[in-house]
């Protein structure tokens, strides 16, 4: 691991300053999860180190149930977790929270980070696509907006440009009879990273017997999480029933173009898309047929 | 066994005398040896699985500040291609010396290619760098049974192949070929009403100790080397070290500190060597540390293996044939444990006629080390999966099918051991009492399987003193590593001879210039031969204070007799006096009492265990989830039960990791691509039910308090029950391991 200079940013100007003064050196530390470890392993060479968790709105946390849910970059897992009302709003993000290594993980690693590290297989990356979450960005130019689907470009690569940061994401607020769910495939029961992950939202009419839409993405199955667009939209206006779901299902298997590793091989990662896609599905559904 | 013993101390759970250290983090690791003036070393490894070494310019990291020493290959005393004796079995030197630093070849990814010492472990990383390595690459063979074809590419141009007394005339990736015959083959399959016949395939496997290798050395201006490590035996570290610096073994001392795992992996050198030189080069202490990369990649697997197993039985349930195939990947140097699993493959069984063959074949992966009954689990995974199918067809109990051909005392191994009394019989009657075996097992996509295992487990040298304190508690030095809870064990068997309490019993493991020889902590030896050694070192405590009671009541030492912690006299005079009164008389009656004992027992009475798994299979995910375990094993007497249970879980908890996801994934460039613990995927608690140990004691007749040693047996079972239980899930044979999700969806037609 080489040396590299720790710095304590205290505002979004200053961090957003330092980035675009010592541009592609320079990374922004929030859980660290992630990035320690890189740097440590050689992954990753860097001469600064900006640590954004002194920044009050990297760690702000609100929800409203009129304006929905402001998420500051660097909120660890178990804050979102610990919260009853963003649990009940965004069952699906609380999922991927929960999963994200142990518990001690998850004191420090975030949302945020999660998304930034723009891993193909992020737990959270999914259910933010489903969610539709709309990310924050700070620049030399102030602040700027984008959907979260259009955030990854690759792995590890992103949207931000040179001097951009991150600084929080904004979920609206859940619809009447909506709800979502994320799973993803794993060999154990943790400590691994997804084989394929699925993430699913739906909101049903007042009889919770139709689907009003629907929203699919997926994760480690390309090279940045996916927004299975055409499958979620095979879902607007139709009656729950196993063929419409398989009908999604199969269209999400459609856009998966999954590479073959030590994690798992091309075809049993085509195969679990259509699994894990029903199950989020049927998931999503339970949750907004079991709240009253 | 006609009577039941009664004993004080063996049988019972006293708290470990090294857990206070443990729990509280004082216990101090290989990592945790400090020293003035240390350096750091770091390792040089080949990126290329298998490649000849065209040079190696050092100039550029010698430059580097902070770098103190450089050594390669060429530091090494020249290696002729003599045999070394390492007290276990003789090596070829050269392959030892070439394993430990890459001379003319590297023959896996990870290999070992320079060390560097420098004044920090980032420089000593960064200089690594500097190193400029020229490699002419070439093509890997990874797998044994291309290994063995005619054109694939060889690792030795100097190797033979040894097969049935004679020596090939060309190159060869097969080091050697043995046979275990007996009786007629042809007849016991001609008498066979079925016959099945099936290949299986394992996967490279790591014992996946938590701790990974480490060693600090010290060269004295006077010669005498000093290497602090974690190991399994201080005693063949120093035998190696010996050879592979070709250094007067009294010149050098090996302090084993407190080790986090072995498995049988941490008894060959990798780093302790190279801690040497860089010692000797530098003339100041250096520590090496591997990181968990390194020892994936640098240090011994147990071995992929491929095995044909073809067995025949009469309706009736009798097996009357049995041959086996067993070739098994040595990794880049000869010497796979393939002669263990020859002798374990067939060994719960009483067959008349056997066949057994077995291949060493080297591959481009790192030479393959013991791992917990080494070869065994290999083996049994075929056979047990073969007697289950032989039990389904014959439609027989699996458990009654075993009961009726188990091998029992008078039996004959096939390699040629007759059986003293065993257990084996007892262990499939444990199963069966068991209410796991009678609990209902019907539902959709759940299975019940059952397998037995084998390990012969091994006497060796060991050697204990007792050192008697004037308030009745004894000092007991031994050079045995405790991994498992054997400075317990052994002290307790001490304890039960004195008539003392186990807490009067100090044990302490020591370095190489304090106790006399001992083997490794390996091949379950350790409770047997080190707690045999304590018993007689006892005994002559004993003896010795009969003798000082004698003085004191001026009695002939004969009229001394010893029990319950009193001596008393006999014939006459009314004397008594306790162990721990006459403890503070030493120093009046002739001076300290030091019992000594040194053992090299024959006796060490194999262990059989069988095992019952439930699982549930998930077909949509191919996902197997382990509902419920329970393991019976004969340890012969448990001498501190806890840590029988705890042997026996963890050789099940390594046996489930081996059977559903563990296994080194190479790219066709022959690079492990999971050299990590994500994954490397071994089991975590939340994968595994409570695993029901059920101890079994049927009395070795080889040992004074009826031990088997219990350490390895456990893991050889799993893998087969739990393919066994596949099938019963999803009537699916699965003869691969590891029996992965990809794996069971492909079997399965899902993809």
């Amino acid at each position: 691991m080489q040396a590299f200079e720790y710095i304590d940013a205290k505002t979004v100007s200053e961090a957003v300053a330092l980035l675009d003064d010592k541009g592609e050196k320079a990374r922004i530390l929030a859980g660290g999860t992630d990035l320690i470890v890189q740097a440590r392993e050689g992954r990753r060479t860097l001469d600064w180190m900006i640590d954004i968790k002194s920044i009050p709105e990297v760690n702000a946390l609100d929800y409203d149930s009129e304006t929905g849910l402001t998420l500051g970059a660097a909120v660890p897992c178990y804050r979102i977790y610990d919260d009853d009302a963003i649990c009940n709003a965004y069952p699906g993000l609380v999922d991927a929270t929960k999963i994200i290594g142990g518990t001690a993980i998850q004191g420090r690693a975030g949302v945020g980070g999660n998304l930034c590290n723009a891993s193909p297989a992020a737990d959270c990356i999914p259910p933010l696509i489903v969610l539709n979450a709309i990310c924050v960005i700070a620049g030399p130019n102030g602040l700027s907006e984008i959907s979260v689907e259009e955030f990854c470009t690759g792995p590890g690569q992103t949207a931000l440009a040179k001097g951009e940061m991150l600084v929080s994401l904004k979920l609206p607020a859940p619809q009447q009879n909506s709800s979502s769910y994320y799973l993803r495939f794993i060999p154990r029961n943790e400590m691994d990273i997804a084989v394929v992950g699925a993430g699913a939202s739906v909101t049903l009419d007042e009889a919770k017997e139709r689907i009003v839409s629907a929203r699919i993405a997926l994760g480690a199955v390309a090279p940045t999480p996916l927004f299975a667009e055409e499958a979620s939209a095979l879902l607007s206006d139709r009656e729950i029933s196993d063929d419409a779901i398989d009908e999604a299902a199969q269209a999400a298997q459609a856009i998966a173009r999954p590479i073959s590793d030590m994690r798992g091989t091309s075809e049993q990662r085509t195969h679990l898309v259509g699994v894990l896609t029903r199950r989020a599905l049927n998931g999503a559904i339970q949750r907004v047929k079991d709240t009253a | 066994m006609s009577e039941k013993k009664e004993y004080k101390v063996i049988g019972t759970r006293p708290i470990r005398h090294d857990g206070v250290d443990k729990v509280t983090g004082r216990a101090i690791y290989g990592a945790d040896f400090q020293i003035t003036g240390l350096l750091h070393g770091r390792v040089l490894r080949s990126p290329h699985a298998h490649a000849r070494i065209v040079s190696i310019d050092t100039s550029r990291a010698e430059a580097h500040p902070g770098v103190k020493g450089i050594v390669t290959a060429e530091d090494l005393p020249a290696a002729e291609d003599k045999m070394a004796d390492l007290g276990e079995g003789a090596v070829s030197l050269k392959y030892l010396c070439d394993n430990i630093l890459a001379s003319d070849k590297a023959l896996y990814k990870g290999h070992a290619i320079a060390a560097v010492a420098a004044t920090s472990p980032h420089i000593a990383e960064e200089a690594c760098e500097l190193i400029d390595v020229e490699y002419e690459v070439l093509p890997p063979v990874l797998e044994v049974r291309q290994a063995m074809e005619p054109d694939a590419p060889i690792l030795h141009e100097n190797l033979r192949t040894s097969s049935l007394g004679e020596t090939g005339d060309k190159p060869s990736n097969v080091a050697s070929h043995f046979q275990h015959k007996k009786g007629d083959i042809d007849k016991g399959f001609d008498e066979a009403d079925i016959i099945i016949d099936r290949e299986f395939v394992t996967g490279t496997v790591h014992q996946g100790y938590i701790e990974p290798h480490n060693a600090t050395a010290l060269y004295n201006p006077d010669g005498q080397l000093t290497v602090w490590c974690s190991t399994q035996g201080a005693f063949t570290v120093r035998e190696q070290l010996a050879e592979i610096l070709q250094y007067p073994i009294s010149k050098i001392k090996v302090v084993p500190l407190e080790i986090g795992g072995g498995f049988g992996g941490k008894i060959n050198v990798y780093v302790k060597p190279l801690a040497a030189l860089l010692a000797k080069k530098t003339g100041k202490p250096v520590k090496v540390l591997m990181n968990r990369a390194d020892v994936f990649e640098g240090t011994g697997p147990t071995p992929a293996s491929f095995i044909t197993i073809k067995m025949g039985a009469t309706n009736d349930g009798k097996i009357t044939a049995a041959q086996t195939s067993l070739v098994f990947e040595a990794g880049a140097y000869p010497g796979s444990p393939v002669g263990a699993g020859a002798m374990c493959v067939f060994a719960p069984y009483n067959i008349e006629n056997v066949v057994i063959d077995g291949y060493d074949v080297v591959v481009n992966k790192p030479k393959t080390a013991p791992y917990r009954a080494p070869g065994a689990t290999n083996a049994a995974f075929g056979t047990e999966t073969v007697v289950d199918e032989l039990a389904e067809k014959l439609n027989i109990d699996p458990l009654e099918i075993r009961l009726m051909n188990g091998a029992k005392e008078g039996d004959r191994r096939a390699d040629g051991p007759v059986y003293p009394r065993i257990g084996f019989i007892e262990t499939l009657e444990a199963a069966k009492e068991h209410p796991h075996y009678a609990s209902p097992n019907g539902k959709k996509y759940h299975g019940r399987g059952i397998a037995s295992g084998f390990w012969f487990n091994i006497g060796l040298e060991s050697s204990v003193t007792i050192n008697v304190n004037p308030d009745g508690t004894v000092n007991l030095v031994e050079g045995s590593t405790d991994i498992g809870g054997t400075r317990a064990s052994i002290a307790m068997q001490a304890a039960e001879v004195l008539g003392i309490p186990a807490e009067s019993v100090n044990p302490t493991v020591v370095d190489t210039n304090s106790i006399g020889y001992t083997a490794v902590t390996g091949g379950s030896r350790t409770t047997y031969a080190t707690g045999y050694a304590a018993y007689e070192a006892a005994q002559d405590v004993v003896q010795q204070m009969k003798a000082r009671a004698a003085k004191l009541w001026d009695v002939e030492e004969d009229n001394v007799q010893f029990a319950d912690g009193e001596f008393s006299s006999i014939n006459g005079k009314e004397e008594q006096i306790s162990f721990r009164d006459l403890s503070a008389r030493l120093g009046e009656t002739g001076g300290p009492v030091i019992g000594r004992a040194t053992m090299n027992p024959a006796g060490a009475g194999g262990a059989f265990a069988t095992h019952v798994v439930d699982v549930e299979v998930d077909v949509d995910t191919g996902k197997v989830e382990i509902l419920r375990y329970t393991a019976t094993q004969d340890a012969g007497k448990a001498i501190h039960p806890s840590y029988v249970e705890g042997q026996i879980q963890g050789g099940v908890v390594q046996g489930i990791g081996w059977a559903l996801n563990e296994e080194y994934i190479y790219n066709d460039e022959g690079e492990m691509t999971n050299a990590s613990f994500l994954d490397y995927r071994m089991p975590t608690c939340l994968d595994l039910p409570m695993i029901d140990a059920i101890i079994v004691e049927v009395p070795n007749p080889g040992h004074p308090y009826g031990v088997r040693g219990v350490g390895e047996v456990p893991i050889v079972p799993p893998p087969a029950a739990i393919a066994n239980a596949i099938y019963d899930a999803v009537g699916i044979r699965m003869t691969e391991l590891p029996m992965s999700p990809d794996r069971l969806l492909k079997a399965m037609g899902k993809i």
